[in-house]
């Protein structure tokens, strides 16, 4: 009870924050759309190997990535604001209270869950007038995925912010975790067209079930094995990222 | 109020890195509605303590009780009680000052329409109404610090703990955050400041510790800590060398009188004496005794800075 009300009053400051910066809510729209104008063109014939035949087809396979690479990514990067914050004082003014501390982590996740999903939906709505066709059970389904993607990666990204707590340091940390993670999920090209030792290593990758997951869907395939197992697994890891976190945050923001 | 007993921290600054011993073994006994000072240079120490006691730093070791609740066993019975303004603020800078405070307030649990109410009363109590839905990055700094101590007090709490609330702000700013701090106290609240401005632990405390590496070298009031350690000085000019001798022979024996000397470059005396209060007419009596009559008399009381030196060695300024 307790929990859900600091949640909501750290959700709330954090969205009022957010709306105050129009230009990154500016950058974080323009971007997204500059990929799915200028380079899914391109990748019709790029895709042709994996069934694509059409700009539709090709929508439907690269649309699925796209959202699923926002998601993580930019929930990976988003312990940079934790930082400021933690600069500026704004934690530590907050932990001599008695907030609860799991709802400092989570409202500020769900925050940037909130903002990535408007993000996402804003995407594939636009992407329909170009050609992708999606069921609106699939859709939801496929944001709901997305969010435990975006919950997942943010929560990482605090946890990694409390322990390497500089601008200078966590760079690194986050990019070297982010590459492979990107790449080896098949959020660009289906990992599909990968020999079968990068396949299997991409099975060990937290976020490959969700983007397989978020695959089938924009195919419309809601009864195929990938759909429940995406949500299933990305389920696991997201509590286990969030726990982790909290956990982080409790000890350390006691 | 604050009662501590042997409360020590040190750190780590890196692995395998030797340990620095911020606070080694810091006793403290703050009464119900005292503002008490801790006195100290950089690094002495003060902000270590005040984290612990507003449980942001687990002790290492020792003991302490605040506003009734243990530290250790219940810091969140503590938090509850106390409010705390870190050295360095912590607002943030896209929020204004009224929704900072109904922030604040509802993170310790006040519902919504009572925050509100709250938030108006610290606006008016502090006096930042006429730009309380600006943006805090607009704020001078001293409207940022009586922000920050509007935001520390909101949840009215029995013990305040303010880390060098002035540092940085102009003399008028300065002067109206202590009236505020003096505000706060005439309310009944207990208030520990950290400063290494003597004029202001002179003027805001009733008593104050002084820090230094970690512990506490001596505590007492601002009177008593001055009088501790030198006393208070006198001068006495005289109409002549002749006179000066004459009275440097009369007032030597005088058992108050600790140490004189002749004043450097004019017909006189400076005196060291215990208390000038009763020192002076005992000086008079002599003096008329022996037929003399000063031209005039001063009184020269000791600073802090004094006392800091008596007692480190340094003084308090550059160290
Ligand atoms: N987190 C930390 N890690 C390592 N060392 C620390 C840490 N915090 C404080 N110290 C060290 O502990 C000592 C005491 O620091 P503290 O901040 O308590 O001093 P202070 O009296 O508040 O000084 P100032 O007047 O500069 O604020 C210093 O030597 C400081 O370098
Ligand atoms: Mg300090």
């Amino acid at each position: 009870m307790k929990l859900a009300r600091d949640t909501w009053l750290v959700y709330q400051r954090q969205l009022l924050l957010m709306a105050r910066s129009p230009a990154w809510l500016a950058v974080g729209l323009l971007q997204p759309l500059c990929y799915l104008l200028l380079f899914a063109p391109l990748l019709t014939s790029a895709l042709a190997a994996s069934g694509a035949h059409s700009t539709a087809d090709a929508y439907r396979i690269y649309v699925p990535g796209l959202l699923s690479a926002l998601a993580v990514m930019g929930g990976l990067f988003t312990g940079f604001t934790l930082l400021g914050e933690l600069h500026a004082g704004v934690i530590e003014r907050s932990r001599v209270t008695p907030v609860s501390r799991v709802a400092l982590l989570l409202g500020r996740a769900l925050r940037e869950t909130t903002a990535l999903l408007v993000q996402s939906l804003l995407i594939a709505v636009l992407a329909i007038p170009f050609g992708l066709t999606v069921g609106l059970t699939d859709l939801l389904l496929a944001m709901a995925l997305l969010a435990l993607m975006a919950l997942m990666a943010s929560s990482v990204s605090y946890g990694l912010a409390l322990l390497v707590p500089t601008d200078a340091a966590l760079g690194p940390v986050v990019n070297t975790i982010a590459q492979p993670l990107a790449l080896l999920s098949g959020t660009l090209l289906p990992i599909a067209l990968a020999p079968a030792w990068l396949r299997t290593a991409a099975s060990w990758n937290p976020c490959y079930w969700g983007v397989e997951g978020m695959r089938a869907l924009f195919a419309g395939h809601l009864d195929a094995p990938e759909v429940w197992r995406g949500l299933l697994l990305t389920g696991l890891m997201t509590a286990l990222a969030v726990a982790w976190a909290a956990r982080l945050f409790a000890r350390r923001i006691r | 109020m604050i009662v501590t007993k042997g409360l020590r921290k040190s750190f780590r600054p890196r692995r395998g890195a030797a340990t620095v011993d911020a606070v080694r073994g810091i006793d403290l006994n703050v009464a119900e509605g005292e503002i008490y000072g801790l006195l100290g240079p950089n690094g002495a120490g003060k902000t270590t303590t005040l984290r612990m006691l507003a449980t942001l730093l687990a002790p290492d070791g020792g003991e302490a009780t605040v506003a009734g609740a243990d530290l250790r066993a219940e810091p969140g019975e503590v938090r509850r009680r106390i409010g705390y303004v870190a050295q360095g603020g912590g607002t943030t800078d896209q929020a204004t000052a009224r929704e900072e405070l109904v922030l604040q307030a509802r993170m310790y649990g006040i519902r919504k329409a009572e925050a509100l109410q709250r938030a108006e009363q610290g606006l008016a109590a502090f006096d930042l109404a006429e730009f309380g839905d600006r943006p805090c990055k607009t704020y001078s700094g001293g409207q940022r610090r009586r922000l920050d101590l509007a935001l520390g007090v909101v949840h009215r709490p029995r013990v305040l703990f303010l880390d060098e609330p002035t540092v940085g702000l102009d003399p008028r700013s300065r002067a109206q955050v202590w009236s505020e701090v003096r505000r706060l106290r005439e309310q009944g609240m207990t208030v520990l400041i950290t400063t290494h401005y003597l004029d202001e632990a002179d003027a805001l405390c009733d008593r104050i510790g002084i820090v230094d590496h970690g512990g506490i070298v001596t505590e007492g009031t601002p009177e008593q800590l001055k009088q501790e350690i030198s006393g208070d000085a006198v001068t006495i000019g005289l109409p002549g060398a002749e006179d000066t001798a004459h009275a440097e022979r009369a007032l030597a024996e005088l058992p108050c009188v600790q140490r004189l000397e002749a004043l450097p470059g004019q017909d006189g005396l400076r005196l060291h004496v215990d208390s000038a209060a009763t020192a002076i007419p005992q000086l008079l009596r002599a003096l008329a005794a022996a037929g003399l009559e000063p031209d005039h008399v001063q009184l020269q009381r000791p600073s802090l800075d004094d006392v800091f030196l008596a007692l480190t060695g340094r003084p308090l300024v550059h160290a």
